[in-house]
């Protein structure tokens, strides 16, 4: 573990995986801390950023040492299902790459137990990780320059589903109708850091 | 109903209020006023709690009808200030009989205004702001001509206050904090410290774009790709050209290029008024 500073309110902490990253997080955001605002974990880091004179920052790295990262954590995460239309214009592609068929895609893709590592890219693009290894596959080679809001995509090690209309490069196996972000609503993302995740086919 | 009619805009007008922070984690910047302490001031000027939403200017231009009696401030650099014809003048409480039309000029140094009315501009919430996020498209859209905007609740205005328009210098020494990443660069510090950039005409809301000194990388981290991690505001992100960028409010939360270093908070408000063409320095701090 290494710790970087961030200007004078804030500290970057980097890890060597996504567990470690899962450790970290879930550990400062049981701690309490005083005035933290914004907790932002990522591929490889946390970011733990604080009101200024709160005091919380000098309290971190004392409560890191403490921390063993070699432990799963064990929380009660809110559990999510998000249920899906297997009909992406990449299932075909995904399907030869993983030496099954469009059945066999789908049976593994809900098969598998997600959680949320971290969330970026645009507002509630959750990075699920937990993706079976036969779906661990490269991105598309060019971009679309539009992808629909609820297509449900892999890449490398992470499934999720887009929000909102954006450009992207995942492989597309299917969509959902729910809505995955509403600043309007309360909460507005349905997926944040640490949830559980689960697909359901949709016949 | 107690309102105002949005008669001109100028180049961009937005509904700023201290943002969203604290959403990070779901990808949502935290936006918000970039001259946070006009906004303030604004908002103090017409009775209002700090964190009411104003509208936020870029370059004057934005006029304004009142719907009903309210009290109106304008803050920021230094701008001219009219009330249906007649100069009211910056920087302090002028109240606005119904029908009156507030004229803002636009201002000669500087580039971001802020009004407060009286009341706060009291659209919907979104993720507990009415904050304009340019990035995500979180808030309300830019304002047009031919809004109406409703007003809350009136306070009671405050007598005296600190008043002074900000400042807006053509040069910024500014300090910074390195790190994150700044043992991506050959010596960080003394490449800060010597530098010399200014501010790019395709900086937003997003982040000031600097040209100038490129930046260089150590020998280890050339053609290194970094996975994307958690930004803060004032963060300077360094591109592949070597270029830096110092993110303001409506930043990304993640990014997959080096921060060399982090500005202090309080030189945010002046880089929110640097124009195009200022001198930017940096001066390392502990």
């Amino acid at each position: 573990m290494r710790i970087r500073r961030c200007g004078s309110d804030a500290m970057l902490v980097e890890v060597d995986s996504l567990d470690e990253v899962d450790a970290v997080r879930a550990a400062l955001a049981e701690a309490d801390l005083p005035g933290l605002v914004e907790l932002v974990p990522a591929a490889r880091t946390v970011l733990a950023a604080f009101q200024p004179g709160s005091g919380g920052l000098a309290r971190v790295k004392p409560l890191l040492d403490t921390i063993d990262l070699t432990k799963r954590v064990r929380t009660e995460p809110r559990e999510v299902v998000i249920p899906v239309h297997y009909d992406g214009p990449d299932l075909d592609l995904v399907a030869e790459t993983a030496g099954t068929d469009v059945d066999g895609v789908v049976a593994l893709h809900t098969g598998a137990e997600y959680k949320v590592a971290f969330s970026g890219f645009a507002p509630g693009f959750g990075y699920l990780v937990g993706l079976p290894r036969e779906l661990r596959q490269p991105r598309l080679e060019n971009p679309r320059k539009r992808v629909e809001p609820g297509s449900v995509a892999i890449a490398g090690e992470f499934t999720g589903v887009y929000p909102t209309a954006s450009p992207g490069g995942w492989r597309l196996i299917g969509r959902t109708d729910v809505t995955l972000f509403d600043s309007r609503r309360e909460p507005a993302a349905l997926l944040a850091p640490g949830d559980v995740v689960r697909f359901e086919a949709v016949r | 109903m107690r309102a105002l009619t949005v008669l001109a805009t100028g180049p961009l007008a937005l509904i700023q209020d201290l943002g969203r922070p604290g959403n990070a984690h779901l990808g949502v910047p935290p936006s918000g006023a970039l001259d946070q302490p006009s906004l303030r001031l604004a908002n103090r000027l017409v009775g209002n709690p700090e964190s009411a939403a104003g509208i936020e200017t870029l370059l004057g231009g934005l006029s304004v009808r009142a719907e009903a009696s309210c009290t109106v401030a304008v803050t920021g650099p230094q701008v001219s200030v009219s009330v249906s014809g007649r100069a009211a003048g910056s920087h302090h409480p002028v109240h606005l009989a119904a029908g009156d039309e507030l004229v803002i000029g636009t201002p000669a140094a500087g580039l971001r205004c802020y009004v407060g009315v009286s009341g706060g501009v009291d659209v919907p919430e979104q993720l507990g702001s009415r904050a304009t996020d340019v990035l995500s498209g979180i808030g309300p859209e830019p304002l047009r001509k031919g809004d109406v905007l409703p007003l809350g609740t009136p306070g009671l205005p405050v007598g005296v206050d600190e008043i002074a328009p900000a400042r807006t210098p053509d040069d910024l020494v500014i300090p910074v904090v390195l790190g994150p990443r700044e043992d991506w660069f050959t010596d960080p510090g003394t490449q800060i410290a010597s530098g010399q950039w200014k501010v790019s005409p395709e900086s937003n809301r997003v982040g000031v774009r600097l040209v100038g000194t490129a930046l260089r990388r150590c020998e280890r981290f050339q053609d290194v790709e970094l996975a994307s991690e958690g930004l803060v505001t004032g963060a300077i992100q360094v591109r592949p050209n070597g270029l830096p960028v110092i993110f303001l409010a409506d930043h990304p939360t993640t990014g997959g290029y080096p921060v060399i270093g982090v500005i202090g908070s309080g030189s945010l408000p002046s880089l929110a008024q640097a124009r195009p063409g200022v001198r930017v320095r940096f001066r390392p701090t502990a």
